[in-house]
């Protein structure tokens, strides 16, 4: 082969692209689709308007996740909006045959959640959903990212969408990480060296040694807030940590249908010589425990810091005056000290059982501040499983925690758990932008252990002061 | 959905001189249960536009009677954040055809694009003219010529080009999308579904 080196997301790009259109878009071809009951129904609708059908209805999966309350699952939704669109995303799937885990069924969850832990997510895929977070697949050697809602409908009707191939980024981190550091801080890190736009028009690749020793769950976490900087997607070369998580899944192939798939697995990593049009380089031990203090995920900053000034943050002034302004903060002041009213755990960054794992590692022996409202949500039935089983539950209930049922819930405050107005959260979840998580809420973005500790101060704390 | 075709627009329009826009401040997300597109214009910018009590917020450039149009400017980084197509729904809705800034989120642009929103990126320096421009006189008209891909502030002359790819502005010229275009090669979709591993 003379070809020049290729990248991983060369490689899998390339292997999907059905016709290239000169100076247009690929007509890509979608090995998953995952759908949820809020960017679908629109879709089905146009379907049936222009009097298509769904192409493969066994390459789509079903989930509801955005709307689901997470108490008393059992009962009818009460919100006749929310019942109306869960209601839609049943009677759809019915009608086309495609796979659907709603409210009540034991693989319920975040799609970005049950769709790796199901063994629905496989390397080397092309998977996309009408969600921007989406790109959390990523960390299997897929190309994911979030779609739109016309996208949806070209998915189902044609199992393709048309994209110009994006650009391609290589972020390295290399070193090891230090104590109470975790992946939530690693991406949050990054988002603020780079901002919200830094990699827009790009599809990033992780390398490095700080992702070669991440766990899968971790891996998720990273390439979830990828589009948070902008960027589609991103992604990072299977390995023997990858396999390991997928042996064994539901939807993972066995017998000589496995060693086929890990066969082609194995080829996909970037190749010594490839390049990027984009690279950078960064080292571990220049990560701190991270925050947000502003209205985007790219305005964060080590916990121990201070907030920057606009003239250091280089954005547009009026921008940053009135997100601070929003927030109720000051140029140069502290984060450490200051009060939290809610802490969030969950999310499809943050809501897998590592993440509780951590957030128990803190809470363990402690008490829940008084004043604080702490909203505990596994991303999935099978991640409240793990909770009870590995007796994360009682911990959290000896300090005062609830544990509630599974779904979106307060990271975008679509069902009730909406922050209100005024008020802080110290949240895992992805977005801090205005009004998120309830019209008027502020949101500081963080790990599970930031959120741990602030669950038991009652105030933005370092986890590592508490860490044993 | 065919969408109304797109070839020159001249118009008035509302100036949003805000970085990073996201998308949840275009269309909040408790507004998105709807089951069928439409009605999302009435909450376009919905938190920065009204009171909790659906009182117009005085200040927001939406609610002054001086800026109109169907053109919006935005600053740079506009349409950040969830895929929400919600989000370009409702800016077309509203009456929106075409929305200026100096740097477009990905998801957005494509998501305008599909629905018949021109996304016109224009260099920094360009979109402070048209905010200075506005400024000293809210009636300047711009207008954007999809067939010569320019831009021009009527009252000054000055004039930008952008670019779009083939494709895309052949789709906007004659109301076409692309599910129209996935119809006509199933045949050859077919045909490589039956290679793939998955």
């Amino acid at each position: 082969m003379s070809q020049k080196p290729a990248t991983l997301f060369d490689k899998v790009w390339d292997a999907h692209v059905v016709r290239n259109i000169e100076d247009g878009p690929d007509v890509f071809f979608i090995d998953r689709h995952f759908i949820h009951e809020v960017t679908s129904p629109v879709a089905f609708l146009g379907m049936e308007q222009r009097g298509l059908n769904v192409m493969f209805p066994g390459k789509t999966f079903a989930t509801a996740d955005h709307n689901t309350p997470t108490i008393n699952q059992h009962l009818p939704v009460e919100d006749p909006l929310s019942a109306n669109q869960l209601k839609a995303l049943e009677t759809n799937t019915a009608k086309y045959g495609i796979s659907h885990w709603g409210l009540g069924n034991p693989k319920n969850g975040i799609v970005h959640v049950v769709g790796p832990e199901n063994g629905i997510t496989l390397p080397g895929m092309t998977i996309v959903c009408g969600d921007s977070h989406t790109s959390t697949h990523g960390a299997f050697g897929a190309i994911a990212f979030g779609i739109g809602t016309s996208e949806v409908e070209m998915v189902l009707t044609s199992q393709c969408i048309m994209q110009p191939k994006p650009k391609k980024m290589r972020i390295s981190v290399n070193g090891e990480l230090g104590k109470g550091i975790t992946p939530k801080d690693v991406a949050l890190y990054i988002i603020s060296q780079l901002t919200t736009a830094g990699a827009t028009g790009y599809f990033v690749e992780y390398a490095g040694e700080v992702f070669e020793q991440m766990s899968m769950e971790g891996r998720m976490t990273v390439c979830n807030m990828s589009i948070e900087m902008g960027a589609r997607g991103g992604m990072i070369a299977p390995d023997e940590t990858t396999f390991d998580y997928i042996r064994g899944r539901e939807k993972a192939p066995v017998g000589a249908a496995w060693e086929e798939a890990l066969a082609y697995w194995k080829t996909l990593k970037t190749e010594e010589g490839a390049t990027f049009d984009k690279e950078y380089h960064f080292n571990a031990a220049d990560i701190e425990p991270m925050i947000t203090y502003g209205t985007n995920p790219g305005m964060g900053m080590g916990i121990t810091g201070h907030i920057p000034s606009a003239v250091d943050a280089g954005s547009n002034k009026a921008s940053y005056e009135k997100s601070l302004q929003y927030m109720g903060f000051h140029e140069e002041e502290p984060m450490l000290g200051k009060k939290v009213d809610y802490v969030f755990i969950g999310s499809c960054t943050n809501g897998r059982i590592e993440d509780f794992r951590a957030f128990a590692s803190i809470v363990k022996g402690r008490k829940k501040a008084d004043h604080v409202t702490a909203w505990i949500v596994p991303g999935s039935h099978i991640v409240e499983r793990q909770i009870k089983e590995e007796g994360i539950l009682d911990i959290l209930t000896d300090a005062g925690f609830q544990l509630r049922q599974p779904g979106c819930s307060a990271c975008l405050a679509m069902n009730d758990d909406k922050i209100p107005a005024g008020k802080y959260a110290v949240s895992t979840s992805n977005r801090n932008f205005e009004g998120r998580q309830g019209p008027g809420s502020r949101t500081l973005l963080a790990s599970p252990l930031v959120a741990a500790a602030a669950a038991v101060t009652g105030v933005v704390t370092d986890p590592r002061e508490l860490l044993a | 959905m065919a969408y109304d075709k797109f070839t020159t627009l001249k118009s008035t329009a509302v100036p949003l001189p805000i970085e990073n826009v996201d998308t949840d401040q275009i269309i909040p997300a408790r507004f998105l249960k709807a089951t069928e597109r439409k009605g999302f214009g009435d909450n376009l910018f919905r938190d920065w536009r009204f009171e909790n009590d659906g009182t117009p917020k005085a200040d927001f450039i939406l609610n002054n009677p001086i800026y109109t149009g169907k053109i919006l400017v935005g600053g740079k980084n506009f349409g950040s954040g969830s895929s929400r197509e919600h989000a370009a729904w409702a800016i077309y809705d509203y009456g929106f055809r075409c929305v200026v800034s100096s740097f477009f989120a990905d998801i957005f642009k494509n998501n305008s694009l599909n629905i018949g929103i021109l996304p016109v990126q224009v260099s920094p320096a360009f979109l402070d003219g048209i905010f200075t421009a506005i400024e000293a006189d809210p009636a300047t008209e711009l207008e954007v010529d999809l067939s010569a891909q320019t831009i021009t502030i009527l009252s000054t002359g000055a004039q930008e080009s952008f670019s779009i790819n083939s494709y895309k502005k052949h789709n906007l010229t004659n109301g076409y999308d692309d599910i129209d275009y996935l119809q006509s090669m199933k045949a050859d979709i077919e045909a490589f579904a039956a290679k793939s591993i998955y």
